[in-house]
Parts: structure tokens; C-alpha cells; sequence
């Protein structure tokens, strides 16, 4: 931990992993040293179902701006969602 | 000394288990040049993404330069799976704390004096992370090591507002229980820590009159080792190294 900026919550979904989908019971959204992608920092989002100190996850790591883009995505969707009256 | 083509070389590494100071039992990877020794030790922490390749390759690369060397995982008490997912899921938990990382790097600094081929000198590294660790744990653990090498260490100068229930000190705060000397390797373009923040560091080490060299490589910033990522730069890496040689050449050696 470098940053120590690291937010969780728990939350209910599916993702998919090397072997298939998978219930996601947990994200944890950090901006710290990605693994992979080539920047210093990312903001890093993890997917994860935990069980019996084993974890199943949907990582994905993302530049400053990339974050802020899906940020705005996501708000949109469910704008256009609740417009629908999609819920 | 490096080898020469006529020597023999031979070394042995495998993963093993250690005890902690606490008393777990949790794993570690060791390698070590095979003959009688005696024999140095270096105990390696790894980084924030986990107790990966690369800090195998560099408990392997001690081994060839003459040391036991030890990478106990920080975050064996997590769980088990591939080193980057048991990093994330160390990272989404908070971290490791810091009493069990002295307490881990204590009990595998025990193991290494138990060989029968150690000469009883230890030393301690590690980088990001692993750096802030390797200051917080030499300071901690009076009598332990005898040397130490903090490569790039973020949070050694921790603001409050950065302290968290698994590390509740700020690593600066202990500067003046630091018990062993200190090798420090930075980059001038790093930004945790920054060129202020290792000044900062610095200034406590001279305040307390303790016996430490620090490095700020031009042209480098945070994890200038690590030949798979951007940030590498080799003349400072390969200069970083050679530093480390000599300053652990000289407190460990036989």
C-alpha cells in the first residue's frame, strides 16, 4: 500500500473470469501502483467474490482520465435508465 | 566477488515455510549458494503488487552474489491464488499490518542465524512498499540487522491524515530507534516519496546522528528497478545495484 487510497463496498453482480461467470460481492476501487497497466499510478478496480481466503476477480486498471470517462458513463446509463423508467 | 568461469556455482531455492515472530508459520522463498558457507543473509520485502516474480528473481539474484536470501509472503495470512490477486485482495482488506511485518521479517532474520552455514549477519531490503517496511522494521527490531536498504520507500514520511488502523505509526516517528545502517536508493522524479519527503527522512537521520547514505538518481523516478515496467532505467538501476554490493559487501560480508 503506497497510496493507502483504496474505497470498498459491497455490492451484488457477475463477472467474468478465466472460468466463467462469477458472482461479484465486493469492489474495491484504489488509486495506487497498477500491476500491468504502464503508469506510475491507476485507478484500479477489483472485482471480487472472496471465499474461504480465495479470491475470484475482474481487475481492470485505468489512466486518470479513463476513470473519469467511465464515471460519466455510468451516470448517463442510469440517467437514460431512470428516463425509461428502468430500474 | 563474481564468479569465474572455472569456479563451481551452484545454488538452491525453493519455497519453504518460517516461523514468524508471532507465531504463524507462513511461506517464504529462499535461495541460497550451495556449499558450507559461512554465508551472509538478506531478508527481501516484497513490493505492493505482491510477492511476485520479480522479487523471486531478486531473492535468486542475492543467492548468486553470495547471500541466503529470503522473501518471506507478507501476505500468506490473505490467502492463496495468483501473487496479483492475492495482492488486490491485500489491498482491498487495508493492507498487512505493520506489527506483523516486523514480526514476520524478525522471525525470518531468526531462521536465516539457525544455519548451520549463516555467518550470523543479516541484512534487510525492499522497495515501494517493501522500503517504507524495511526502514519501519530496522528501526523496530533492536539487535536484528545489520544492515538496511530502503529503495524507494513511499510513507516513510506518513502525514496523519495518511495513517490507517493497519499502520497507525508513521515509520519517521521510530527514526530514532533505527538500530543498524541505513542505504537509501530514490529517484528525483518519484512523487511518494518525493525528493522533499526523503529530504525530510534525512534530516531526522541526522538529527539522531545515525549512520545512513542516501542516493537520488536524475532521471528516475519510483521503481527504476523494475526491468518489466516503463519507469526502468538501466545506468541508475545498474548503478543502484552496485551501491547496494558495496554498502552490504561491507556490513555482512565474512
Amino acid at each position: 500500500m503506497c497510496t493507502n487510497i483504496a474505497e470498498n463496498a459491497y455490492i451484488n453482480g457477475w463477472g467474468k473470469g478465466v472460468d466463467g461467470w462469477f458472482n461479484v460481492s465486493q469492489v474495491c476501487v484504489s488509486f495506487d501502483h497498477p500491476t500491468y497497466a504502464p503508469f506510475e499510478h491507476a485507478v484500479n478496480i477489483d472485482f471480487m467474490n472472496i471465499q474461504n481466503g480465495n479470491a475470484k476477480r475482474v481487475a481492470v486498471e485505468l489512466d486518470t482520465e479513463s476513470a473519469k470517462e467511465l464515471i460519466g458513463l455510468l451516470e448517463t446509463a442510469l440517467a437514460k435508465g431512470k428516463a425509461q423508467k428502468i430500474s | 566477488m563474481p564468479y569465474t568461469t572455472d569456479q563451481y556455482e551452484g545454488m538452491i531455492a525453493e519455497t519453504i515455510t518460517v516461523q514468524s515472530e508471532d507465531g504463524d508459520r507462513i511461506h517464504a522463498y529462499i535461495a541460497r549458494p550451495l556449499g558450507p558457507g559461512p554465508f551472509p543473509g538478506v531478508v527481501l520485502i516484497n513490493h505492493l503488487p505482491g510477492w511476485d516474480e520479480y522479487y523471486k528473481e531478486a531473492t535468486r539474484r542475492f543467492a548468486h552474489h553470495g547471500y541466503i536470501a529470503i522473501c518471506p509472503d507478507i501476505y500468506c495470512r490473505v490467502g492463496h491464488g495468483t501473487s496479483d490477486d492475492v495482492a488486490a485482495q491485500a489491498r482491498a482488506q487495508g493492507g498487512v499490518t505493520d506489527d506483523q511485518v516486523v514480526a514476520d521479517m524478525s522471525g525470518t532474520a531468526g531462521f536465516i542465524r539457525s544455519l548451520p552455514n549463516s555467518n550470523n549477519k543479516v541484512g534487510i531490503i525492499g522497495s515501494c512498499s517493501g522500503g517504507r517496511h524495511t526502514f519501519l522494521v530496522a528501526c523496530r527490531t533492536a539487535g536484528v540487522f545489520d544492515a538496511a536498504v530502503d529503495c524507494w520507500g513511499g510513507n516513510v514520511v506518513q502525514d496523519a491524515e495518511k495513517l490507517t488502523p493497519a499502520q497507525p505509526v508513521s515509520p519517521l516517528d521510530y527514526a530514532k530507534d533505527l538500530d543498524c545502517p541505513l542505504l537509501g536508493i530514490f529517484g528525483e522524479e518519484d512523487q511518494s516519496p518525493s525528493p522533499e519527503q526523503v529530504a525530510i527522512h534525512e534530516e531526522q537521520l541526522k538529527l539522531h546522528n545515525k549512520d545512513y547514505e542516501f542516493h537520488v538518481y536524475q532521471g528516475a523516478g519510483h521503481g527504476f528497478f523494475y526491468y518489466d515496467r516503463p519507469p526502468y532505467r538501466q545506468e541508475q538501476a545498474m548503478d543502484g545495484w552496485g551501491k547496494i554490493w558495496e554498502f552490504f559487501g561491507k556490513l555482512l560480508g565474512n
